[in-house]
């Protein structure tokens, strides 16, 4: 057998049965096998980022991992930043890259860049394969790191001589060597005492969890646990969906653009029991003013996170389903107490909302409060980068986990449709919507002749402010409303001092999304009026195949609350003072 | 308060590896002192010393992110540790003459350092010792006029440890 089909033989006994991909002069081979194998379905995207973006949405919405294929040099250039998303995510993807022959490496050979050094500090490993005797095994270790611990993506640089060189007597490793790496899944029980003790002398603890609990599925434990001590707890983006946005405990997301009771619960807690989230920045506002009034537990299988931004005085380094399994039975039962009831009053006062006016301009809020009509909980949500992302995190009725698909660590503008896609064709049972922004959208809007062609029937929401919505909010707010470079109707008529609509704006607006739409074979709607938003959702949603739904919205809204960069948790800004 | 730890990394002998730790600690920001990187007598294992300036949380920090790494088998910061023999070598020349000649060659005797070419205007010489004998040496060299030198970074190994 030839190194491409030792490669395709590997992909199926991980049992991958998509793959997201581009082809290009170093990877026909791999292609050439991949035409004759009837187990494996091939999505050609329309770029790149668009295929790893694809595979990302695949594996966070299946919980398998995503595979890319794509050629060398700009090919692999241009899988850079979906790589790079998936790494700040922690989910679980493999890109396969062409490369020059062997011989040719290191001679700038045409289309020729160095993957693995270009990817090395963004992806959890990676192989430049010299031998095809290499392969079985590199193939084998790939998905073994790409999906075991804290999974992340794993790319595999295959020069193409190797894709053709052959080797005798193949076969697939059935056992992994790899001394290096062995990542720690239980977690110790003493340490899990002392939290166990921690909990029961805390007279106000608090649960912090992360997208660790949606990758080990230890959702129901973490709301058993919950239940059992009457805890409240709060969740960061990547974590939203692992307990149901009403459950009663429930307090929203902390951080920038968190709930004013999330964020009051973690600046008054005595213990912030953290399980699978990073303590990103996000969150934290200044690490050195962070939760200094409370005893810090933390539960992670990544060793390295354990102190790296907040010095824990619990660390419990393990899987955190087994860590949760195992404190729910060695915690002892708390009543409800003061702490309980001062947070359920910060819920009953600090609600979410908006003033949707029955005329006038459509608030982006609305929009998304009215998805919740057309939704049923089995509806996966991607979304790409900014605004409309926080009030996806606010306003949309998280319920399960792994429904929402978003780029928390990166924030990666773009990422939205291609997720989306991915997501749709992983799991073609389900309903997909993407809500995306005017800015967002374009940057991967090539993706909508992929959802065409190929039926994925997509729901695409844009909601079109004309503006990079979440940079203006802070030139708004911080910069003294100088719009540099954020508005999308800017012309060379304008004034470059802009800041703000004014009667001298123009009135048209580039790209005309419902014709984008339909130049790619997307049925495509327009939305002005707050009356018709229910009614083109309902319209959009009941739709065969992908459909895009523009809704014009008012230019100028912001997100709130808001903790200003560089403020503590509780200095937080919680509505507009205009 | 940042002082210098040495860093004994056990790895796989793996293409690139070198370029994996050296990246890695550019990446979170680390200034590497000194590295060495060589075959050990097992063909499969290779390993590197580092030195790094660095405070106690941060070095945690550097340990954990290099465990992290799928092709490392074993981080140890020998700093603290006083089973460990470690050693730096040094090829150094100065300048010499009739005058100065004698007086370097007592430096030479007591230091138990090694001439390995003698000319005219100058000497070279090796040493090899713990860091802070090099140091010392290099010290009293420097009256005498030190063109260059070379040190190799340290490195280490644990003494035997079977008899109580």
């Amino acid at each position: 057998m030839n190194g491409a089909e030792i490669l395709i033989d590997g992909l199926i006994r991980e049992k991958v049965d998509t793959i997201f991909g581009y082809p290009g002069g170093v990877v026909i081979p791999i292609f050439d096998i991949l035409y004759k194998t009837d187990k494996i379905k091939f999505l050609l995207t329309r770029h790149e980022q668009g295929a790893v973006h694809a595979a990302d949405g695949y594996a966070r919405a299946t919980g398998k991992v995503g595979v890319s294929i794509v050629t060398s040099g700009p090919g692999a250039t241009n899988a850079i930043t979906g790589i790079a998303t998936a790494k700040l995510d922690s989910i679980p993807i493999v890109v396969i890259s062409g490369q020059v022959p062997s011989g040719n490496i290191g001679t700038d050979a045409f289309q020729e860049t160095d993957m693995v050094g270009l990817t090395r500090t963004i992806c959890k490993h990676n192989f430049l394969v010299q031998s095809v005797k290499e392969l079985p095994n590199i193939i084998n270790e790939a998905f073994h790191i790409a999906r075991s611990g804290r999974p992340g993506p794993v790319t595999i640089d295959i020069p193409v001589d190797i894709s053709m060189a052959n080797l005798k007597d193949y076969k697939y490793p059935e056992k992994i060597t790899l001394p290096g790496y062995k990542p720690v899944e239980k977690a110790n029980p003493k340490q899990i005492k002392k939290l166990a003790n921690a909990i029961k002398s805390s007279k106000k603890p608090l649960l912090y969890t992360g997208g660790g609990i949606v990758i080990s599925q230890a959702h129901d434990e973490l709301v058993k646990l919950a239940e059992k001590t009457n805890i409240p707890i709060v969740t960061t983006l990547m974590g939203l969906g692992s307990v149901s946005f009403d459950h009663p405990l429930f307090l929203g997301m902390p951080g920038m653009h968190g709930t004013i009771p999330a964020n009051y619960a973690i600046s008054e807690c005595d213990l912030l029991i953290a399980i699978g989230a990073r303590f990103d920045d996000r969150i934290t506002g200044p690490r050195h003013s962070f939760v200094t009034q409370a005893k810090v537990a933390h539960i992670d299988i990544d060793p390295a996170e354990i102190s790296k931004n907040i010095n824990a005085d619990i660390p419990i380094v393990g899987d955190a389903k087994d860590a949760l399994l195992k404190l729910n039975e060695s915690v002892i039962p708390r009543e409800k107490n003061s702490w309980n009831d001062k947070v359920e009053k910060w819920l009953e006062k600090y609600k979410l909302h908006y003033n949707q006016p029955t005329d006038g301009e459509i608030l982006p809020q609305y929009v998304i409060d009215r998805i919740n009509e057309v939704a049923d909980e089995e509806l996966i949500v991607a979304t790409d980068v900014g605004q409309h992302q926080m009030w996806t995190a606010q306003f949309y009725h998280h319920q399960k986990p792994r429904k929402l698909i978003t780029s928390g660590g990166l924030g990666t503008m773009g990422f939205g449709l291609p997720a989306a896609m991915g997501a749709a064709y992983g799991s073609p049972d389900k309903t997909v919507v993407t809500i995306s922004g005017d800015g967002s959208i374009q940057m991967n809007i090539q993706e909508l002749a992929t959802c065409a062609i190929n039926r994925i029937p997509v729901k695409i929401i844009v909601l079109n402010n004309s503006f990079l919505g979440m940079v203006r909010q802070w030139q708004d707010m911080f910069w003294d409303k100088n719009y540099s470079g954020t508005c999308l109707k800017q012309t060379p008529d304008c004034s470059p001092q802009c800041s703000g609509p004014n009667e001298n704006c123009t009135e048209i607006y580039y790209p005309d999304f419902v014709k984008v739409a339909e130049a790619n074979g997307v049925t495509g709607f327009r939305v002005n009026k707050p009356s018709e938003v229910d009614k083109v959702l309902k319209k959009g949603f009941e739709t065969n195949g992908p459909v895009l739904m523009e809704f014009i919205v008012k230019e100028e809204e912001n997100v709130f609350p808001m903790v200003p960069a560089g403020k503590k948790n509780n200095e937080i800004i919680m509505e507009d003072i205009r | 308060m940042k002082e210098k730890h040495t860093i004994i990394i056990t790895v796989a002998n793996k293409v690139g590896i070198l370029a994996r730790i050296t990246g890695l600690l550019a990446q979170r920001g680390y200034n590497i002192e000194s590295a060495i990187g060589a075959p050990t007598e097992l063909s499969d294992i290779y390993k590197i010393s580092l030195v790094i300036n660095e405070t106690d949380h941060h070095i945690e920090q550097v340990t954990k992110q290099l465990n992290k790494l799928i092709d490392t088998i074993k981080v140890v910061d020998i700093s603290h540790k006083n089973n460990y023999i470690v050693r730096e070598y040094i090829i150094l020349k100065v300048k010499s003459n009739l005058k100065t000649r004698s007086g370097l060659f007592e430096l030479i005797e007591i230091f138990k350092a090694k001439p390995l070419d003698v000319a005219q205007a100058h000497l070279i010489v090796e040493l090899t010792g713990h860091v802070r004998k090099i140091d010392r040496f290099i010290e009293l060299l420097k009256p005498f006029g030190i063109e260059e030198y070379v040190r190799s970074g340290e490195f280490a190994m644990t003494e035997y440890n079977g008899i109580k």
